[in-house]
């Protein structure tokens, strides 16, 4: 196994697109170090991203977007308190996951591009309407989020490319988002099912909706029936139920030791409509 | 030994600081992985992917080539003589013509460090011939399941059983259908459980040192180094002396560690490169490998009177104990009905193999499951007859005098103390939040003696140093100081204790069956007691007079009254700084097999909520209410009771072993093996009770296993009343909840 450490996202696809054998990037490596010492997976190339400047940085933008970079660990994002302020359910997707241990390692894009459906930084990122930078030796890209992943442990990502920076957009006015996750436990635990949700809304009603699910099929996905359901109503018991209806429509699960399908069907609805009602209120400013 | 007349402790009762506290916290202690020797190796273990497959070669020479790989070990590296447990210990150790399981070891390896160990265990090739599995209990015992191996049965099993049936029991008195005829409700359910694992967050590890003339050490994380010797010697063919094993500090083994799993290998590969060895097993390994308890397909059936009086009881239990003989039906069947006062009882057992590692003991050892059925039924009888479940308890609750279920009259013990106790807990009569329901169970275990050897030494300084056999799992070192000092009449802080190696006592059973306390408890104050007699001694030889002249009391020395003489009191240190120019050092030592254990009955009371949209259930409130028949630490008594509560929790409600079709363990790390994290437990609240047992002189009961006796059926119990539904099947998780509440069965 060879070691690289790159300096620039360059020279970083450079050698991610000479490699010939198992490449990985390494940002916090929870991921990555825990699949090594497992034997899952053995890279013949680990490339360290942390040595590249600015990968570190997390910033809002004039226009009130924000860019992440690739290395801010979880702990970073759980003490900022503007960026908790606009994406409170981004935020808490990305908080649950792992022990303090790990939240000082791992990252947003680690978790996207580890590819697992259950990633719980993914369905808060989709849903905000999130997208990342991507750089390969044929130039870069910006790829919604939900585009990236295709299958469990998969992405889109072509050989050589990586992800340069992730994008969040201005928050703007009455907005709200909220990311829940069902696991049998309270911790250290892989999400049975995982729902966020993020609305807006003028008054009393909500204007835009995203929904997204995850750990319910090959990938986190955007559904947009369950968005439909919530836009134009006052989240009434009526809206709720076709959310629920919505989201259990768009499982497409297995079974297996964490959960089984009709299970995660029943509770993707459920969550959903647990995630709107919190979102709904934080959007109302009533947190 | 009987009980002392003494009811005033100076420190007995009192709460000091645990003496290896420090070391503990600060990263000192040193556990099982933590040993290196000059010119260390590292092993590594070849284990089988398949869960039942013949062996037809290994072939290991590409290992053996690679740059830094010293030696290379198969079943032909030990012992060909053997019969019985022995074999079978061998057989689990390292597996001879088949593999019986998933991660059964096949070969191991050892080499200049541990990356180049795994690497090089990976280039060990195995060619098998895969067989059929097995691995429910079951479906293990049906017509034309596939047999684990012939013959394995004794002559307990009826005929006609299939061959994986290898032991039978049956037993009861009475007249159960009369009994049955008398009740006014008659309750009869089945039951599952599955098997869970122990948890121990330290994995086995060691390190192995033995020579080609026979003679060797082994440090190793165990619950009992001379069961160590014993196994070790015997799978090597060496002689049992000739080993000496140390125990490391040890992080957790709940009957876990009380046997043999890498140990014998790795003094098999130190034998064979002629260098120390050090082999630690990974996380994936313990869960696969090492010895996790039984799963049980159980049922019960039990009468009472409309007043409450258990009029007969039956129960079936069928339990796997992986590829060998050994599931712990037999407890299964004498404790199930341990708490009641029956006439009509009756009990049968079945010993079943699968393609399972081969189970080992868990925290009272095949007893939970039994009180998983029996209390639930127990609690399903009140339920239809309006009956309060403690008062119904206290009806048919066993004393001193009772005839028990599985025929010896009980001693003194504590059932109804705990019962009433628990009643009068606020715990008990605090009103319910929606969706929340509360379970009482009661439970018991009959605690154990065993094999003691003890020494007490006074130093220079009059302070003294004690050495014991039995690892110090959950504070009995503190436990052990306090006794001494209690004995002696000196400060805790003057009292050191040690855990020795072999070669420093005579045979030391394990800490396992609720012992340590107990039983080098005893023995530590018979040292003392004889320390005594002799401290006593070097006095009276300074006075003049009789030794029967002097009493010992608070720490010194004293003429026994006015007609023994008048002389000032000689304390322990005046005496110890003579004692080189009075006869030489000054010890104690007793060694037993103390007879007097008392069982341990406890009752626990439990309120869970359950969220009725997906099923999941939360701990809101526990107590665990206890016979400790004297708390020598209470923190240490507590914190058993507490961990035993967590242990129970865990087990009822998301622990298991998950097999897929071929056998293979499909949660082999605690990411999938879902034992209970801090944040899923409340406080859990603990009431010690203290009917003192008439056979060790401060009353001391073993407290370690009951505890994780009660908290399956309360659990159960809970979420039955929280939903309206009964659950018979553990691990009682969230999917299986639901399907209740949506009324979709339970399967
Ligand atoms: C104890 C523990 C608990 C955990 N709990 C959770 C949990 O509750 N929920 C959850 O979702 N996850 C959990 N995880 C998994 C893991 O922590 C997360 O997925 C985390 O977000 C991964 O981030 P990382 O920075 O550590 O990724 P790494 O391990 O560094 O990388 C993960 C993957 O991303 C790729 N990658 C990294 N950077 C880039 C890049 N710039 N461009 C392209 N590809 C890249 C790597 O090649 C690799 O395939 C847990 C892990 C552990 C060890």
């Amino acid at each position: 196994m060879k070691y690289h450490t790159p300096a620039t996202f360059e020279d970083a696809v450079g050698i991610a697109a000479n490699a010939t054998g198992v490449t990985r990037f390494l940002a916090g490596g929870t991921d990555v170090l825990v699949q090594l010492r497992a034997d899952i997976v053995t890279p013949d190339d680990l490339i360290d991203v942390k040595h590249i400047p600015g990968v570190r940085d997390m910033t809002q933008n004039p226009d009130g977007s924000w860019t992440i970079g690739v290395a801010v660990a979880g702990a970073e994002m759980t003490e900022n308190p503007a960026l908790i302020a606009d994406w409170p359910g981004v935020v808490e997707g990305m908080d649950l996951i792992g022990s303090t241990q790990v939240q000082g390692r791992a990252t947003l894009t680690g978790n996207l591009c580890n590819g697992s459906p259950a990633g719980d930084a993914v369905p808060g990122m989709i849903a905000a309407g999130a997208s990342v930078s991507v750089t390969g030796p044929d130039g870069s890209r910006e790829v919604a989020v939900e585009d990236i992943p295709t299958g469990p442990g998969r992405t889109s990502l072509a050989k050589g490319e990586m992800v340069t920076a992730v994008h969040l957009p201005a928050r703007g006015q009455n907005g709200g988002d909220a990311y829940l996750r069902f696991i049998p436990r309270t911790e250290m635990d892989i999400a049975v099912v995982g729902c966020a949700v993020n609305l807006r809304v003028d008054g009393d009603t909500i204007t835009e909706a995203r929904v997204a699910l995850g750990a319910v099929a090959p990938t986190a996905r955007l559904v947009e029936d369950a968005a439909t359901a919530l836009i134009g109503s006052k989240l009434d018991d009526a809206a709720l139920e076709a959310l629920a209806a919505a989201a259990s429509a768009a499982c497409n699960p297995i079974d297996d030791k964490r959960g089984t399908i009709e299970f995660r069907t029943h509770v993707a609805g459920v969550l959903a409509q647990r995630a709107a009602k919190i979102a709904y209120a934080r959007a109302r400013g009533e947190k | 030994m009987a009980l002392d007349s003494k009811t005033e402790f100076k420190y007995i009762g009192t709460r000091p600081d645990r003496p290896d506290g420090m070391d503990k916290v600060t990263g000192k202690a040193r556990y099982g992985a933590d040993a290196y020797a000059p010119g260390m190796l590292h092993g590594a273990v070849v284990r089988s992917p398949h869960a039942h497959a013949k062996i037809v070669k290994i072939d290991a020479s590409k290992a053996l080539a690679m740059k830094g790989v010293k030696a290379v070990v198969t079943r032909a590296d030990f012992a060909t003589d053997l019969e019985g447990e022995d074999w079978d210990l061998l057989e689990n150790t390292i597996a001879g013509e088949k593999t019986l399981y998933d991660g059964h070891a096949v070969a191991a390896v050892a080499a200049t460090s541990a990356l180049i160990a795994k690497d090089a265990a990976k280039l060990v090739e195995v060619e098998y011939e895969i067989l059929p599995c097995v691995t429910d209990v079951d479906a293990a015992m049906a017509d034309g399941a596939p047999v684990i191996r012939d013959g394995a049965a004794d002559h307990s099993v009826p005929e006609g059983l299939h061959p994986n049936v290898v032991r039978y029991t049956e037993f009861g008195r009475g007249d159960v259908e009369a009994g049955f005829a008398a009740a006014d409700l008659v309750v009869e359910r089945d039951f599952k459980t599955e098997a869970v694992h122990q948890g121990y967050i330290e994995p086995h590890a060691c390190l192995a040192n033995l020579g080609a003339d026979g003679k060797g050490e082994l440090w190793c994380c165990t619950q009992g180094h001379w069961f160590v010797r014993r196994m070790c010697t015997a799978l090597l063919g060496l002689e049992t002396t000739q080993l000496r094993v140390t125990a490391s500090e040890i992080g957790g083994g709940f009957g876990g560690k009380t046997t043999v799993f890498i140990d014998p290998i790795a003094l098999a590969l130190s034998r064979a490169a002629g260098k120390p060895v050090k082999l630690v097993m990974s996380r994936s390994e313990v869960l696969k490998a090492s010895g996790p308890t039984s799963s049980a397909s159980m049922n019960v059936k039990m009468g009472m009177t409309k007043d409450g009086k258990l009029t007969a009881a039956t129960a079936v239990f069928r339990m796997q104990g992986g590829a060998f003989p050994g599931a712990p039906m037999d407890m299964t069947t004498m404790l199930a009905f341990s708490c009641y006062d029956l006439d009509n009882v009756h009990h049968e057992g079945f010993d079943v193999m699968t393609n399972r590692p081969k189970q080992a003991a868990y925290r009272a050892p095949g007893a939970p499951m039994g009180a998983f059925a029996v209390e639930s039924v127990m609690d399903e009888l009140c339920q239809g007859l309006g009956l309060d479940p403690i008062d119904a308890r206290l009806t048919n609750a066993v004393k001193e005098g009772t005839k028990s279920s599985f025929g010896p009259r009980y001693k003194a013990v504590g059932l109804i103390e705990t019962l009433e106790a628990a009643k009068a807990h606020p715990h008990y009569s605090a009103p319910l939040a929606e969706n929340t329901g509360r379970g009482i169970a009661s439970g018991y275990w009959m605690n154990w003696g065993g094999e003691t050897s003890t020494s007490l030494a006074i130093g220079e300084d009059g302070t003294v140093q004690v050495g014991v056999g039995t690892p110090d799992i959950g504070g009995s070192r503190a436990s052990m100081a306090l006794m001494a000092a209690e004995t002696l009449g000196i400060p805790y802080e003057n009292v050191r204790v040690d855990v020795v190696d072999t070669a420093s006592l005579g045979v030391n059973e394990p800490s396992h069956g609720s012992r340590a306390t107990y039983a080098s408890g005893l023995a530590v104050i018979e040292s003392a007691r004889e320390a005594i007699t002799k401290l006593s001694k070097r006095a009276a030889d300074k006075w003049g007079i009789d030794a029967e002249a002097v009493e010992w009391r608070d720490g010194a020395a004293h003429p026994s009254g006015p007609n023994a003489g008048d002389f000032t009191p000689l304390s322990i240190a005046d005496i110890a700084g003579e004692m080189g120019s009075t006869g030489g050092p000054i010890t104690g030592h007793h060694d037993a097999s103390p007879t007097g254990f008392g069982g341990s009955f406890g009752t626990h009371i439990v309120d869970v909520h359950v969220d009725p949209d997906t099923g999941k259930s939360t701990v809101v409130r526990y107590t665990v209410v206890q016979d400790a028949g004297k708390a020598i630490h209470p923190s240490y008594v507590e914190g058993q009771f507490q961990g035993g509560a967590a242990q129970g929790i865990g087990w009822a409600l998301n622990e298991e072993y998950i097999y897929d079709d071929d056998g293979r363990l499909q949660n082999d790390v605690f990411l999938d093996y879902r034992i209970p994290v801090a944040s899923d437990l409340p406080m859990i609240d603990t009431v010690i009770v203290e009917v003192p047992n008439p056979g060790h002189p401060y009353g001391v009961r073993g407290v370690g296993e009951t505890g994780i006796t009660p908290p399956l059926p309360a659990v159960a119990c809970a979420i039955s009343h929280a939903i309206g539904h009964r659950m018979t099947r553990l691990p009682i998780s969230p999917p299986r909840v639901l399907r209740a509440i949506q009324g979709k069965g339970i399967s």
